[in-house]
């Protein structure tokens, strides 16, 4: 495999940019180039799920006529992920602007931000935002932005779960297909982003797709915004490229004494030390929404995966079995070990449950408790036992 | 509320946010009021009420503050904060103080795991939190808010 060395990249935070001005030098492209340039980027969506963004715009458009929107999936829940946050209290306009690029080139008139309730007190500033970008774009697209509230749900950032929730109703995930190309927000069909795709799609329609293309590895293009937080002297938000090894991460960011890093948060993988320079960050290795957790070896991976079991036997939305009780034993399983209820082999049982969830839940979350859960297991089983 | 929301099914969950804004938690009677505006069952409006964590369907104080749990704000150790908040409002976790001003509470990752321990009163959120901030922020609200 080849790394590439750890670089920093200014391209989401740092340029201004007159947005009104790119959008208006973008609509002078036809739709169909819009989308190539975007599939030629190769940009992958940044929410941690991976799929190529000019494809979720195309089929979008090869709908027949009719209603269409573009969301912007501003319900960042993941732990140890809170970039969305920052690039919309920085960069507003930017995230406005990409949304106006998609709705152009799948014909929606209307957008929506669900931006998740913990980050309400951001409200009033991005209203005056989206009121000055309103009067903005007037003459040039007829398309409105509105912003819509959660209330504390994770598994709302999973797609079809918000657009039930936009829905009115409780947040819980559909059945897939039909994907949200086909039949999402109103069963219309729908793009839906992360807050970070919108923008480098934006990007890319600012400078072209090489420049974007240059970065990173043939499997993941570009460049990502890393949420770097736990045992590092530096946590904060930092924008990498992306195909670096997690050895070169951990020399920047770690505290001298790393012994693991979770990479993609609660739903993530757990990678142990001697595991760093094998382990390569982007879609070809380990993917991340951008969550990046430093563990030194003062921690007891223990508590790291009975905090992240909490944390899914609550968020779990309890509608298919294998997730709402599989997540609640998981926790009962590891207590039991460690208080000597149960032997070590049962471990393995606990292994296979996991397994079982990762095959038979409906949606992402129950799907990827097996990562964390195995990852960690595996690595660190003597700390699950004594 | 359901005239300045509209009477959708969409439109639920701004009425329950609004409702909650004003009155700090849904209470029967609002619940089964809304249903009755939007034409939906008592059944409907109260399992998406209670879907939803911030939705709350029990009494709260005019401040809720909710301490984040999770991995980062727990390795910062937000159980030291837990416990100056409980001893400065003799309140525990999940309780009222008796004055109806403050609840506290716990809630999962609130995206601020470079920053903690964290918390948020109502929508406002506090950051880098050690025991001496965390009283004299809760001293501020109960004197001066």
């Amino acid at each position: 495999m080849t790394y590439k060395k750890l670089k920093r990249i200014d391209l989401i935070f740092h340029e201004d940019c007159d947005c009104s001005q790119v959008l208006e030098k973008t609509f002078r492209k036809s739709n169909d180039e819009i989308i190539n340039d975007i599939l030629e980027s190769g940009l992958k969506g940044r929410g941690g799920a991976g799929f190529p963004t000019g494809l979720k715009w195309k089929f979008t458009a090869e709908q027949p006529s009719g209603d269409r929107f573009v969301i912007c999936n501003a319900d960042e829940g993941e732990p140890g992920t809170f970039k969305d946050r920052e690039i919309l209290f920085k960069v507003p306009s930017k995230v406005f602007s990409g949304m106006a690029v998609c709705a152009k080139v799948i014909g929606a008139k209307k957008g929506y931000i669900y931006l998740r309730g913990e980050y309400r007190f951001l409200l009033p500033q991005l209203t005056k935002a989206l009121d000055v970008f309103h009067k903005e774009i007037k003459d040039l697209l007829d398309f409105e932005i509105i912003i819509q509230m959660g209330s504390g749900a994770y598994i709302c950032g999973e797609e079809s779960a918000l657009f039930e929730s936009m829905e009115g109703k409780r947040g819980e995930p559909r059945n897939k297909p039909p994907y949200p190309t086909v039949a999402g927000f109103m069963n219309k069909p729908t793009v839906i982003n992360n807050v970070e795709t919108l923008v480098y799609a934006f990007m890319i329609c600012k400078h072209g797709p090489t420049r974007f293309k240059e970065l990173g590895t043939s499997d993941s293009r570009g460049s990502k915004v890393f949420s770097v937080s736990g045992d590092t002297p530096i946590a904060g938000i930092y924008e990498l490229e992306l195909g670096m090894s997690l050895d070169h991460f951990v020399e920047e960011f770690g505290d001298g004494d790393t012994k693991a890093v979770q990479v993609g948060g609660a739903a993530g993988f757990c990678v142990p030390r001697k595991k760093f320079k094998d382990t390569i960050i982007g879609f070809e290795g380990v993917p991340t929404g951008g969550s990046m957790k430093v563990f030194n070896s003062s921690r007891s991976m223990y508590n790291v995966l009975h905090n992240y079991l909490e944390f899914f036997e609550e968020e779990s939305c309890g509608q298919c079995t294998p997730c709402r009780v599989g997540c609640q034993q998981l926790i009962k399983g590891i207590e039991a070990v460690k208080k000597g209820e149960q032997k070590a082999a049962y471990l393995d049982q606990l292994m296979k449950l996991s397994e079982t969830m990762k095959l038979a839940s409906k949606c992402g979350l129950g799907q990827s408790v097996a990562n964390s859960f195995s990852s960690i297991v595996d690595n660190f089983r003597e700390e699950m036992i004594y | 509320m359901a005239d300045k929301y509209g009477r959708k099914r969409e439109n639920l969950l701004h009425i329950l946010q609004g409702i909650v804004e004003q009155e700090r938690y849904l209470s029967d009677v609002a619940l089964t009021e809304v249903a009755r505006e939007l034409d939906l069952s008592a059944a409907q409006v109260y399992g998406t009420a209670t879907f939803y964590t911030f939705l709350d369907t029990e009494p709260r104080g005019k401040y809720v503050i909710r301490v984040c749990r999770t991995i980062s704000c727990d390795m910062k150790g937000k159980n030291r904060i837990i416990q100056a908040i409980e001893d400065a409002l003799k309140v525990r976790l999940g309780e009222t103080t008796q004055n109806n001003k403050f609840t506290l509470l716990e809630t999962n990752c609130m995206g601020w795991c470079h920053e903690g321990p964290a918390m948020l009163i109502n929508d406002q959120a506090y950051t880098n939190l050690t025991e001496e901030k965390v009283i004299e922020i809760i001293n501020d609200y109960a004197k001066n808010k």
